[in-house]
């Protein structure tokens, strides 16, 4: 019973984990662009592919940190050709396009990498167990939760410390200030897009080695991030990383009492957190309201 | 105000003579007649009634859609588990309980609405896109509790047998079993029904304020308007028009499969209200009528209809905000 529980607790921070990744970046978006974008785990299937693609020529390491830096570019680009368009404009339009966009990324995916699963290689002592004891906890999930660490470390230490980041926890919470002290806030919100969508990146390339490669590997993680979102709060990344940790955490522990409810669990606290307190655990009081 | 009605509801001109005025009577006129004949000319051009029945069915749904989104100007991406749950609660009504047709379209019409009417008072305060994002993640719910409970709604293959039953009292009997054009014309009726039920809700002093709400926000609340209370309406009643919706489509495959409680489904009714024009009463109607045969084109064209669709939306959204319905007015105001 121990180790199950062990088992499920460590189960549950890596899937939060993922979560967290995954909602940090949809909500960097959201909070400065308000736009979701339901494109998110496409571009997560991205990094994880490109990371598949450049391994033969980089190697494990090399693939880890080039995939994220060419899906932010891919964002980049995205942003600059199409969702720069609709800012202006009523929340639906920015909906229907990340919407329809993400088809496209999904068939693209498909197209050039084939519907079929891959896996993707592993350096050979990431993928040993710690230990006999504990065989069921290899390297490489210790691995994963560094990495998220020293991802999600870098993310708000980049935002409290460089004067981007400042910019952008600023455009947060009140864009047209920031915009007529000066600041270029077309180009904040491209380089914030394209930061969000190299967590994503990221995430894919950790994803991958875990789970294998397919096209639609992002969609089952898209969902849980917006209730991480919801359930943190709106406008609040702090929120966003404990709701992530949290939903994760709960639906692992609920598989160990009742394993078909682990799905219903999330839903449930997204529903309390509605209930009891709407703006979210930690979001802003009146923030999109 | 007045202006603003002329606007939404009829699809007529701008009374400043650059356009010759169509009297909105000979527009609803030609609306039904082309609804009416449809038996009769879609064949003609090589469609089956069936897809004519998807049309009126996405269309009705789309329109109870607009009530909010486009009337109101909030923005709901979770319609389709109410869709998803009329078409459920018709499906198990009519596999469980009894073998009756209007009692399926009744439970289901309530378990939807019902959902939604609950679901609102939880998120009126929240707006734009983080009322979105709620919505969404609530339908998501009902997906993975439709796909999980394998014994009750048969998971991920589906609701099935069960069938759509004769209506009748005593002698008068009308037998929508086949899927001729009987069926079709009860389709019709029913939808003609909502959607006159509708064409009152948004020309009636209720409809008034939910676009007085969408036009200005605050300005509605200092006009005493319960603004939170108008949206908690409009959410459950466009929650009630769609799920009456989704009883259809249950009625109209003998079937009911998860993907209709998918937000996959709810981006396509939020498509079909742009693509047709959302400030305009029947441009749901034409975008559903658009997406649906787009739709059956392209996927027996080819296997990556997905992308296509994808496309569409996209090119909709960059190039074509206003809808088809929504040029012309576009054209007369210039």
């Amino acid at each position: 019973m121990t180790e199950l529980i062990l088992f499920n607790v460590t189960n549950g921070l890596i899937i939060g984990a993922f979560y967290v990744l995954m909602a940090l970046g949809l909500s960097l978006i959201l909070n400065l662009s308000n736009v979701i974008n339901f494109a998110h785990g496409n571009f997560l299937a991205l990094g994880g592919y490109l990371a598949f693609t450049l391994q033969p020529a980089l190697g494990y390491w090399g693939a880890l940190l080039v995939s994220p830096l060419i899906t932010a570019l891919i964002g980049l680009i995205v942003e600059r050709l199409m969702i720069r368009r609709v800012y202006d404009r009523d929340p639906v339009y920015s909906l229907l396009l990340t919407f329809g966009f993400a088809f496209v990324l999904q068939d693209v995916a498909r197209y050039v990498w084939g519907p079929n699963g891959l896996p993707l290689g592993l350096p050979d002592f990431l993928s040993q167990p710690i230990s006999s004891n504990l065989f069921f906890i290899t390297w490489y999930r210790v691995f994963m939760v560094a990495v998220v660490v020293v991802a999600v470390v870098g993310l708000f230490g980049f935002l409290r410390y460089s004067p981007v980041g400042v910019r952008i926890r600023a455009g947060t919470l009140d864009l047209e200030t920031v915009a007529s002290l000066g600041v270029n806030i077309s180009a904040l919100r491209t380089f914030n897009f394209a930061v969000g969508c190299m967590l994503a990146g990221l995430s894919g390339v950790l994803a991958a080695g875990q789970i294998g490669l397919n096209p639609n590997m992002g969609d089952d993680l898209l969902m849980p991030s917006f209730i991480a979102i919801i359930v943190g709060g709106v406008g609040s990344l702090m929120g966003t990383l404990f709701g992530g940790l949290l939903i994760g955490l709960a639906a692992a522990l609920t598989t160990v009492v009742y394993p078909a409810a682990s799905e219903a669990v999330i839903y449930a606290i997204m529903m309390l957190v509605l209930l009891v307190r709407p703006r979210g655990l930690m979001g802003e009081e009146g923030m999109m309201s | 105000m007045t202006t603003d009605i002329a606007d939404n509801m009829q699809v007529t001109a701008k009374p400043d003579g650059r356009q010759i005025a169509v009297p909105r009577w000979a527009v609803l006129v030609v609306i039904w007649a082309i609804l009416i004949a449809v038996p009769y000319w879609l064949p003609l051009l090589g469609g089956y009634t069936a897809l004519a029945g998807r049309v009126l069915v996405f269309g009705l749904a789309a329109m109870g859609l607009n009530l909010l989104l486009g009337f109101t100007g909030v923005l709901s991406f979770g319609h389709a588990a109410y869709f998803g749950l009329g078409a459920y609660g018709a499906g198990l009504t009519l596999r469980y309980l009894a073998h009756s047709t209007p009692l399926a379209i009744l439970n289901g019409t309530l378990l939807g609405g019902l959902a939604g009417t609950l679901f609102g008072l939880l998120i009126v305060r929240r707006r734009g896109v983080y009322f979105a994002m709620c919505t969404i993640a609530f339908g998501q719910l009902w997906y993975y509790l439709a796909y999980s409970w394998n014994d009750f709604t048969g998971g991920f293959d589906g609701l099935r047998d069960f069938q759509r039953a004769p209506i009748g009292f005593g002698p008068l009997r009308l037998d929508i079993t086949a899927g001729g054009s009987e069926f079709y014309y009860f389709l019709l009726a029913i939808f003609a029904i909502a959607v006159a039920l509708l064409g009152l809700l948004v020309r009636s002093p209720f409809g008034h304020t939910l676009r007085a709400i969408r036009e200005n926000e605050r300005r509605a609340r200092f006009l005493a308007i319960p603004v939170e209370r108008q949206i908690w309406l409009s959410f459950s009643i466009s929650c009630f028009f769609t799920a009456l919706a989704g009883t259809l489509y249950a009625l109209l495959n003998n079937f009911a499969d998860p993907l209709t409680l998918h937000y996959s489904l709810s981006g396509y009714f939020v498509v079909m209200c742009v693509m047709g024009g959302m400030r305009t009463f029947w441009g749901p109607l034409v975008g559903a009528a658009v997406f649906v045969v787009l739709q059956d084109y392209i996927s027996s064209m080819t296997v990556n209809w997905m992308s296509f669709i994808g496309a569409i939306f996209v090119l909709v959204v960059l190039f074509f905000p206003r809808g088809l319905l929504g040029m012309r007015r576009l054209r007369v105001k210039r």
